[in-house]
């Protein structure tokens, strides 16, 4: 049985990262990955004839650029197209439209409320301002408040430094940003409902709260920090799919000379005296390695593949109450062709931009108590792409590949595991929406594929199927995540470290935990660092 | 419902068709949504058509609120930092207004229409602002911006081409006068303002009336030389004036995303317009509490020596550069009838009092090869331009 | 001028109370003017049905601060003190709640709820102390600022590594999953989910709801009373130390409004038309009728009166009293039991489910409710054999859509009389006089924009530093000589008399510095 320097297990995007950072350093790295395909939750999968579906991860903003550059992403196939704006369909039949150039968003805002069009360039400078704070500890472990470690300490104090650079005023109102809903945020900007019902979505995908939940602007920020080319907050496919970010990084841990072993689940960590020495496979291979790195959620990692009596109690109760919430699914749909929406205009370029279905804040939030019931949203809150109207690659020409993630999906129906039934009832409440708005388009479906938590779960290993490996609340930000005390990647356990989307920064195609990781294990063991400082200001 | 979607393009003024059939050369930039010309033949002819004959520029694009109601003259003044009770009917007032940090958000003309009638014209859009600031007065606001075509008419033969128009008493019109007239049935309103720190007049009219003045306009103005000019002279114009202007000299505080990237009015020159004697209006603690401890930055004219012109330079306090830059070039042109190297720029306090001398950075490029030298500049309290025929009253038949 | 006070304050709330109290010890020449006919403001007592009198909004004394007991010399005397909390079982197998300790529940959450209740008690007394001073301004280079953030910071690695990991995490966060964490019983699940919510337009679910369930116990550790004479007794205690200080209260005069000269407060004029010139204008009511109405605007900035406007403070707690002609028969419950705190939330999710209607302006059909019997130990609130309920419900939101008519109020009063109906099923015959008391009411009544407990909610991004507003939390408002004193100010609502001691000390303290 082999030996290796370091073991990373999942071949997610942050399992990748971590590991051709480590493999740049001059490691022995292996990645292990438990399907038969690498990438995790950023796919491309062909699951219908000659239809590649992005079938978890849709859209690509958040990959940090400095990760990008340093792994040479571009060598290795990857390539990002921004597309522009969104569509909100009104029940009315009007639809409130944003648009990439400025004016034209304005002029659509003014046609609902001059003030909020006005009030626009206020919400953007305000909410960039908080991006700025943000953006610039991405790339940089949380500083352990209750340390005297000088790196905390300095840590501590550069981001004090940078908080008392905003000036008395914008320190209160980055405090309020930071405890907020993003309901009550926009109130204090906006007064038109579908105006607010749109820019609330940032606020609440991938979570378990709703838009009135406190925190939520917070969330908010976290869809904006992302950027395609310095245009801070804009999106962009990845051509070929979400697949393609992971098949690049894969390329560049290769090109570094790592290894990557597919169809390779870990069955328990192997641990003695407090050190991790190792894992065992399902298929009861061993490997060996003193560094052991897991990109899964830290649930995964402690509770299914490591013994209860490895871990200090404490610790482990901690992991045990770490919140992992499944709140939404994905369905993912093959098109015979373009599905009409006549209340666009012909031609109007909102046709190449997310689409949503929901036109108030009521409608939102109304879509988060059905999930506090257990239920998913009989009204939900869809957020629809067509990527193929941007990337011809993924479907056979004139036909489409249609993403819709879908909020609030609950991990489970009352308590009670999905019966496959009401998957099916659950994809038709999607598909009925959209059909709201497009006559022709279920005509048009050759293929479904509908995941819930439940199933994202099972295929990925993703606990309850959450996007961030856990919710993005206060209680589990920067230096709480994910757990008090071990937010530097490391564990209570002697080399092993963690590096997925549980740790900070959190979820999104970041890359940004297991490039962090990566730095962190590589000053442990001394090593030079071959991860890539922040850009700083912009 | 199939709805008509908002206009997808660049909007056309109510002066487009005129404009376009000058236009010689194709060079428009959009400007708060519309089409406007940098240039419609020549930028350097067009330019002396201001200081020599008559220029005209398309002003249309300025954003215009209506301001009435019983308490609009005490929402005004807390709005802005100068006092509007000084500003009779008939009179035109620049003033700047600021957040409660008494940073700017923006400078522009506040218009006494008639007793308690006013109309603010600004660069940019601030309803949002003004309606927050409305809370607990009795005012109407109403944006205008597209109900009203405006035309500067701008140059030492501008009354002369006025009065040609038919326009009678225009000669007892004061400097940041405003008078009504009868235009074809429609009120033409015309002030003495301008961008340009010349003999010059603005004129307001509604829409569907803009092509009728317009060709009005010109026809009076055939023998005195009046050309339609474009974004480029003005720009040179505004410079030897010494205006400010947004995104150049300050950036709006409601768009600044760095603490320390806005300016208050001290730092801008402007405490001429700050009047600590109003009880309130916004901005006034922090401004007071400026005024005690000092500003960070102060605005200056530079007169700089050579002719290269010292677009985005850095300003050091001695030729060496051995110290940090104390600030930076703003708005820099070679001006034409100054035969002066001018610029505006923004250095930090104490430095760049009237008189001081500093040194400007100034990088150039001679066919292909770029140069680097530093230029000593005097800071200089008056504006380049100020011919004695932009106050004369009334003008000489120039 | 002779008739010039150093300060008027304008509300006999306790807090105004305790802040005219505190000045005139100081020295200064203070005039209250309250427009109702008692003093109290939320903390009174007052007849609502012939012979029956109640606490007419708070009812349970349970926040008021040492030390203003102790500044005061208070000696307040309860009919009932340390009262036990009863949450309510439909079967009769209920919860009783005291101290750190719970009967009624398994050993494990028992055990579970003495270490919760201890790390609540550890944190609320670092969050008290807190309270009881000005919240410091950031970033400025004052020394008392920067004292007491460093204080901050000190006290807060004072607890410990761990228990400063923990007070961090569980700051931010909500208490339906700390209590989820912890216990297996759905009762007591609910009743500190009800603890955590009273007041405010929170569910449980709500991030933020454990800082204000330590907000609830940062007064007297959570132990809650009913002083004899009702809550009316400790305002009206609170304006005989007052007076006894000097000052001079006049109820049934409303301020009109605030007289602004110049740029600063010089007086107030009251709807009678008399105007009292002062030094000093000191104000107990919430912010937003403070600065929009009796101030106004104008006389603010434009970013300040916008922070104001955006201020919320909708309440959601309504009040409901009966008259009752004797005791109603609650299965499990012993004859004393009668004395204490009783609660209606089943469990965490009836009283998540219970807030969902308030979001969208709807009242809830099963409402959570706080029982109290005030008369069962104080025969002068009822007629002999007869007594008095008073209880707090939620949620019943100020906006109602279609607001509060009759008929919404009727449909209301029956969801709430149905809910407790389930407990006591004799409850209706007993009835003899209700009087409910919705947001609506309370703002007329109390005059406290949006009827809300806490003057302007309590969330964290109205808390400490930004409360009511950024820039304006150190109780001094942006306008020379104008203060605020209420519930709206740093720390918040409950009679605690906090907000008033510390304006007091703020003002006292400028005076010094000057």
């Amino acid at each position: 049985m082999k030996s290796y320097d370091a073991i990373v297990v999942g071949a997610g995007h942050n399992g990748l990262t971590n590991a051709a950072y480590l493999a740049k350093a001059g490691l022995d790295v292996v990645c292990v990955e438990k399907n038969d395909y690498i990438g995790g939750a950023a796919v491309s999968r062909n699951l219908y004839e000659d239809w590649w579906y992005s079938n978890c991860s849709y859209v690509c903003s958040l990959l940090r650029p400095e990760i990008y550059r340093s792994l040479e992403l571009h060598k290795h196939g990857l390539q990002v197209t921004p597309y522009g704006g969104s569509v909100q369909f009104m029940e009315n039949g009007d639809y409130y439209g944003s648009y990439h150039d400025h004016e034209v968003a304005y002029r659509e805002m003014a046609r609902f409320s001059r003030k909020d069009a006005d009030a626009y360039k206020r919400y953007s400078a305000d909410t960039m301002r908080q991006c700025r704070f943000i953006r610039d500890f991405l790339l940089s472990t949380a500083p352990d408040p209750t340390s005297f470690k000088p790196k905390d300490l300095m840590e501590l104090a550069r981001i004090g430094g940078k908080f008392m650079d905003m000036g008395e005023d914008r320190m209160y109102e980055t405090i309020r940003f930071w405890t907020m809903s993003v309901a009550e945020y926009l109130d204090e900007y906006f007064e038109t409902d579908v105006i607010k019902a749109a820019m609330s979505g940032s606020g609440i995908i991938g979570t378990a709260l709703g838009i009135h939940s406190p925190g939520t602007a917070y969330v908010l920020l976290h869809h904006y920090m992302g950027d395609v080319d310095g245009n801070v907050g804009s999106w962009g496919f990845a051509r070929g799919g979400m697949g393609a970010v992971s098949n690049a990084i894969a390329g560049a841990l290769q090109a570094a000379g790592g290894e990557i072993r597919t169809e390779a689940g870990v069955d328990k960590f192997i641990v003695k005296n407090g050190k991790v020495s190792g894992v065992a496979l399902d298929n009861g291979d061993e490997i060996h390695a003193d560094i052991v790195v897991s990109a899964m959620d830290v649930k995964r990692t402690f509770l299914t593949c490591m013994d209860k009596s490895d871990l200090p109690k404490e610790f482990h109760n901690r992991v045990d109450n770490f919140k992992i919430r499944g709140s939404s699914g994905k369905v993912n749909i093959a098109l015979d062709g373009l599905p009409d929406f006549p209340a666009l205009p012909e031609g109007s370029s909102l046709m190449y931009s997310d689409m949503h279905f929901i036109d108030s804040m009521e409608r939102m939030e109304l879509a988060y108590d059905d999930w506090k019931d257990g239920r998913w949203s009989e009204d939900p809150y869809i957020d629809m792409v067509i990527p193929t109207l941007n990337d011809p690659t993924m479907a056979p020409p004139g036909k489409h590949f249609m993403s819709c993630f879908v909020q609030y999906c609950p991990h489970k129906i009352e308590g009670r595991d999905w019966s496959s039934e009401e998957r099916d009832a659950f994809g038709q409440t999607v598909i009925n929406q959209i059909s709201n708005y497009s006559p022709n388009f279920k005509d048009l479906i050759l293929h479904a594929e509908i995941r819930t938590p439940q199933d994202i779960e099972a295929e990925i290993g993703i606990t309850e199927g959450n996007i961030f490996h856990g919710e993005l609340t206060m209680d589990q930000l920067l230096f709480n995540r994910p757990i008090p005390g071990y937010a530097q990647y490391r564990t209570p356990i002697g080399g092993l470290y963690m590096c997925g989307s549980s740790t900070h920064p959190g979820g999104g195609v970041m890359a940004a935990p297991g490039a962090n990781a990566a730095r962190e294990i590589l000053s442990d063991l001394k090593r030079p660092n071959t991860v890539p400082e922040s850009f700083g200001d912009d | 419902m199939i709805r008509q979607p908002v206009h997808q393009g660049r909007l056309k003024t109510p002066f487009h068709s005129r404009l376009e059939k000058l236009d010689f050369v194709n060079e428009w930039h959009e400007w708060k949504g519309y089409s406007t010309p940098d240039s419609l033949y020549c930028s350097e002819l067009e330019y002396f058509a201001i200081r020599n004959a008559t220029a005209v520029f398309d002003l249309s694009p300025m954003t215009k609120y209506r301001i009435s109601g019983a308490d609009s003259l005490e929402y005004l003044n807390r709005l802005v930092t100068r006092d509007m009770g000084k500003i009779k009917p008939g009179r035109v007032a620049y003033a700047v207004w600021c957040d409660d940090q008494g940073q700017v958000i923006d400078d522009g003309t506040i218009f006494h229409l008639r007793e308690g009638e006013y109309r603010i014209c600004s660069q940019e859009r601030h309803l949002e602002w003004l309606q927050a600031s409305a809370i607990g007065f009795d005012v109407t606001i109403k944006h205008e911006t597209d109900d009203i075509a405006g035309l500067a008419v701008q140059g030492p033969t501008s009354f002369s081409v006025l009065s040609n128009m038919g326009l009678d008493g225009l000669g007892d019109l004061k400097p940041f006068g405003l008078t009504h007239f009868d235009f074809q049935g429609s009120e033409l309103m015309i002030s003495r303002t301008g961008f340009t720190g010349d003999l010059g007049y603005e004129l307001w009219i509604e829409p569907d009336k803009a092509e009728a003045l317009w060709d009005a306009l010109f026809e009076a103005g055939k023998l005195h030389g009046i050309r339609a000019i474009g974004v480029h002279a003005l720009e040179l114009a505004r410079v030897e004036a010494g205006y400010l202007a947004p995104y150049e000299e300050f950036l709006p505080v409601d768009e600044t995303v760095r603490t320390g990237h806005s300016r208050s009015p001290l730092e801008l020159g402007l405490e001429w317009l700050v009047d600590f004697k109003k009880p309130n209006f916004n901005g006034r603690r922090a401004l007071a509490e400026e005024k005690r401890k000092g500003s960070n930055w102060r605005l200056v004219k530079l007169d700089i020596e050579g002719n290269k012109v010292a677009v985005s330079s850095f300003i050091f306090e001695n030729k060496k550069a051995s110290k940090a830059a104390i600030g930076f070039v703003t708005s820099a042109v070679w001006s034409p009838v100054c035969k002066q190297n001018i610029a505006l720029g923004s250095v930090r306090a104490p430095h760049g009092k009237p008189g001081d001398n500093v040194w400007v950075e100034i990088y150039y490029q001679r066919e292909m090869h770029w140069s680097r030298y530093m230029a000593k500049a005097t800071v200089v309290d008056k504006p380049f331009w100020f011919p004695p025929r932009r106050s004369a009253t009334p003008p000489g038949p120039y | 001028m002779t008739d010039k006070y150093d300060a008027i304050v304008v509300g006999a709330g306790h807090n105004g109370l305790v802040c005219s109290a505190l000045l005139a010890k100081a020295g200064k020449r203070v005039l209250v003017l309250e427009a109702n006919e008692q003093v109290g403001g939320a903390a009174i007592t007052r007849e609502f049905a012939d012979g029956y009198s109640v606490s007419a909004c708070a009812h349970l004394l349970y926040q008021l601060q040492p030390e203003v007991r102790k500044d005061l010399k208070l000696s307040t005397r309860l009919a009932s003190e340390d009262m036990t909390t009863i949450a309510l079982h439909v079967d009769g197998k209920h919860l009783r709640l005291k101290g750190h300790e719970v009967e009624g529940v398994s050993d494990e959450d028992r055990e579970q709820y003495r270490q919760f209740r201890k790390r609540m008690t550890r944190f609320s007394d670092l969050l008290r102390k807190y309270l009881n001073k000005p919240p410091p301004r950031l970033g400025t280079k004052n020394f008392k600022d920067l004292a007491t953030l460093g204080q901050l910071g000190l006290d807060m690695r004072l607890l410990g590594k761990n228990e400063m990991r923990e007070f961090l995490r569980l700051i931010g966060m909500n208490i339906h999953d700390e209590v989820n964490e912890r216990f297996d019983s759905p009762l007591l699940k609910g009743a500190i989910s009800l603890d955590s919510v009273l007041g405010t337009h929170l569910g449980p679910r709500s991030p933020n709801t454990i800082m204000t369930y330590l907000y609830r116990q940062a007064g007297d550790h959570g132990r809650s009373g009913v002083p004899a004479g009702g809550m009316g007794s400790v305002s009206n205690e609170l304006a005989h130390a007052a007076r006894a200080a000097g000052v001079t209260i006049r109820t049934a005069m409303p301020v009109k409004r605030v007289i602004v000269e110049n740029g600063r407060a010089t007086g107030v004029e009251t709807e009678s038309g008399e105007r009292f010139d002062c030094l000093t204008v000191i104000s107990n009511a919430d912010p937003k009728r403070t600065m929009m109405e009796l101030v106004g605007a104008k006389h603010f900035e434009t970013g300040f009166a916008r922070r104001i406007h955006h201020l919320r403070a909708k309440g959601n707690a309504a009040k409901l009293h009966l008259a009752l002609d004797g005791l109603p028969a609650i299965a499990g419950l012993s004859k004393k039991d009668y004395a204490e705190r009783i609660v209606i939330a089943p469990d965490e999710d009836y009283v998540e489910r219970a807030f969902n209607p308030a979001k969208y302006g709807a009242s809830s059909p099963a409402p959570v409710i706080e029982i109290s019997f005030p008369s069962f130990r104080d025969e002068t609130l009822a007629p002999t054999g007869k007594h008095v309920m008073s209880a707090v419900v939620q949620y019943a939101p100020y906006a109602l859509k279609g607001g509060w008519t009759d008929a919404a109020k009727a449909e209301f009063e029956a969801a709430v009389i149905r809910t407790i109906e389930r407990y006591a099923p004799d409850i209706s015959e007993r009835i003899t006089a209700s009087e409910l008391l919705t947001p609506a009411d309370i703002e007329r009544e109390f005059h406290i924009t949006g009827g809300h407990w806490h003057h302007a909610e309590l969330t964290l991004d109205q808390f400490l530093f930004v409360r009511p507003v950024a820039s304006a939390a150190q109780y001094s408002m942006p306008l020379e000589g104008l203060y605020l004193c209420g519930a709206g100010a740093h720390p918040g609502g409950g009679v605690s008399g906090a907000a008033g001691r510390n304006a007091a000390r703020t003002i006292l303290n400028r005076e010094k510095a000057a």
